[in-house]
């Protein structure tokens, strides 16, 4: 192309293409600089990887690498399928899911409520002190939810049986009572998240005209009126979207919950293991690059779905809120 | 109507309120008393009585063990205090900068630039393949593996770009006028006036890094670049595996006794709680500037 024989003519005709982009970027270099490490960022971990999938299709060695180790083709899938209701896929994804829908409906049932209690009741220091003691728990290490974990249900020590052996009952080993462990978790799991959620709603509440209040009151309605039929529906667009938006994620577990309370115990896995403590095994203990990867691509696939679903509903009922 | 009513059902409002609160409260606090108080018992208190809110006794025995040797504790803290500023700076450096480009009407790709960062929210390769991504670039057993992980995420650029979008171009026109470039109208006019919700992001990043046990765990096999949270589960999963195990026949002295356990939850919490005030402020404010702005 850069013959001097060829003609001028066609050279201009085959850069014109680029020519917009290159002047854009050329004009603008600054900016396009400002941008570059962040895009730099995601080219490299998030783009890249995406060759990584093909792992999946693979029975992975080390001598191998990604495109030396043998393919297996579906076999990876196969095996995460294979079982019916014994499958671990259906296992996996009926507690992700499970927990999930409980995790979003009652914390933000209680985050609401809470918040709503915050506004109305009197005693300015009270209101203060409650909602930083309610946020401290989000600003602790998930190490540190399982340590208060151990130290309450622990069979040895743990306060649970301490409470239980004064009062003259028998100690409980709730490590080797898998039944447990759903109330077990979703009690930290709103513990943890009370207060962030409460000051989130707190500040929906803040954004409705008091003015409306004085007029309710002038009228003679009540407390209890005025939280039905003033407050709630008031805050139940924010409500809405914000248990939509979580369910766009339902496919993600909690899996620094899960793994800092349960670990490795098998015993309560039927209970308690999740899509990201699965993986997370499979690739860190035992060394299963292939189901890991195949694991991890399934709810990659999913968790696309379910946000692109919950996305389409936002757009649907308020186009304001919608991501995209 | 009736002011009587309206007094009645107050009352009844308000002691109901005042007993869910305090209970969410307590609940909230106990779990901490209790670390707090079992890290200043005597260890044998603890094996005979079990845990609880108020220490049985007063000792200082576990502090004072855990610091016989400070070395350890001292570069754990090291390496938790680098990573979480460095990658703080780096991150909010990046994102910043980022949220500042995506923002400016008059950038043509805008829109693909945004879809191009926001789509790794969307769908991602799964951890398996960005794991052996990072292990292949060589970052295991280095703090790059506990720093850059973490450092950009597409949540805080669009975070950073809904709070510039709110500041008045006029500003910015008016240093153009003046002869400033796109990078010193972002450093000398940007800057400033984002301080709010990069202290916000800041906030959020220091928080992530310092509480991250997650990338060690992954990433880290040699024990002097433990960062504070991954050494405190280290102390603890000892015992903890072998609880979860139901193994009651294991009690070895090597193990760390009970207390000790719980002194070191409270070195690892420790800097979190004594900035817990200022923290805290901060954060309310961000999570309120965040929650308005989508």
């Amino acid at each position: 192309m850069t013959a001097p024989s060829k003609p001028f003519r066609q050279r201009g005709a085959r850069s014109l293409h680029f020519l917009p982009f290159f002047r854009e970027i050329s004009k603008k270099k600054v900016l396009y600089l400002m941008i570059l490490p962040a895009i730099a960022f995601f080219m490299l971990f998030s783009y890249v990887p995406l060759v990584g999938i093909y792992y999946a299709f693979t029975n992975y060695n080390y001598a191998g690498g990604l495109f030396g180790s043998p393919f297996v083709g579906l076999a990876n899938f196969r095996y995460f399928f294979n079982g019916g209701f014994n499958s671990p896929v259906w296992m996996l994804t009926r507690n992700t899911v499970l927990y999930n829908l409980i995790f979003i409906f009652l914390g933000n049932i209680l985050q609401c409520g809470i918040a709503i209690i915050l506004t109305e009741i009197p005693g300015r220091i009270f209101k203060r002190f409650s909602q930083s003691a309610m946020l401290l728990p989000h600003f602790v290490s998930f190490v540190i939810v399982g340590t208060i974990a151990y130290n309450i249900f622990n069979y040895e020590f743990g306060s649970l049986n301490t409470l239980l052996k004064a009062m003259g009952m028998e100690p409980v080993n709730l490590y080797a009572t898998p039944q447990a462990w759903p109330f077990i978790l979703t009690f930290f799991n709103i513990w943890k998240g009370l207060g962030y959620g409460t000051v989130i709603y707190l500040s929906a509440i803040m954004g409705i005209d008091q003015e409306i209040y004085e007029a309710a009151r002038i009228d003679g309605c009540d407390i209890f009126k005025e939280v039905r039929y003033m407050t709630l529906p008031l805050l139940k667009p924010t409500f809405i979207m914000l248990v939509l938006f979580a369910l766009g994620g339902i496919m993600r577990g909690q899996f620094e919950l899960f793994y800092q309370l349960i670990g490795r115990n098998g015993q309560l896995f039927p209970y308690t293991d999740i899509i990201d403590t699965y993986i997370y095994r499979s690739l860190n203990i035992n060394f299963n690059i292939g189901l890991s990867t195949a694991a991890g691509l399934y709810q990659s696939i999913f968790g696309l779905i379910t946000v692109l679903v919950s996305n389409a509903i936002i757009r649907k009922t308020n186009p304001d809120s919608a991501l995209f | 109507m009736n002011p009587k009513k309206w007094q009645g059902s107050r009352i009844v409002f308000n002691i109901a309120a005042y007993i869910i609160v305090t209970f969410a409260v307590v609940a909230s606090i106990v779990p901490f008393l209790m670390i707090i108080s079992g890290s200043f018992s005597s260890n044998a208190s603890i094996i005979k009585y079990g845990y609880s809110i108020f220490p049985r006794d007063f000792s200082l025995d576990a502090y004072r063990m855990l610091f016989l040797y400070p070395k350890e504790m001292i570069r754990a803290y090291g390496v938790s205090i680098t990573v979480t500023v460095v990658g703080t700076l780096i991150g909010l450096i990046i994102m910043s900068m980022a949220g500042y480009v995506l923002q400016r009407k008059d950038l043509k790709y805008r829109g693909q630039l945004s879809f191009f960062i926001y789509f790794t929210t969307l769908f991602n390769c799964g951890m398996v393949p960005w794991y052996m991504l990072i292990s292949n670039l060589g970052m295991k057993d280095t703090l790059w593996a506990l720093i850059v992980p973490m450092m950009v995420n597409a949540f805080n650029i669009l975070l950073i770009r809904n709070f510039m979008r709110g500041i008045p171009d006029s500003l910015s026109e008016s240093a153009k006028i003046d002869g400033a470039g796109d990078f010193t109208v972002f450093v000398r006019i940007i800057v400033p006036l984002s301080k709010p919700i990069l202290a916000t992001v800041g906030l959020f990043l220091a928080l992530a890094y310092w509480n991250d046990w997650y990338h060690a765990s992954l990433f880290i096999k040699d024990v002097t670049k433990w960062p504070l949270q991954f050494k405190l589960y280290q102390v603890l999963s000892a015992q903890l595996a072998m609880s979860q195990a139901g193994a009651e026949n294991f009690s070895g002295g090597t193990l760390p006794t009970e207390a000790v356990k719980l002194a070191n939850a409270v070195v690892a919490t420790g800097p979190i709680i004594l900035l817990y005030p200022f923290l805290q402020k901060y954060f309310v404010q961000g999570i309120t500037i965040g929650a308005v702005k989508g």
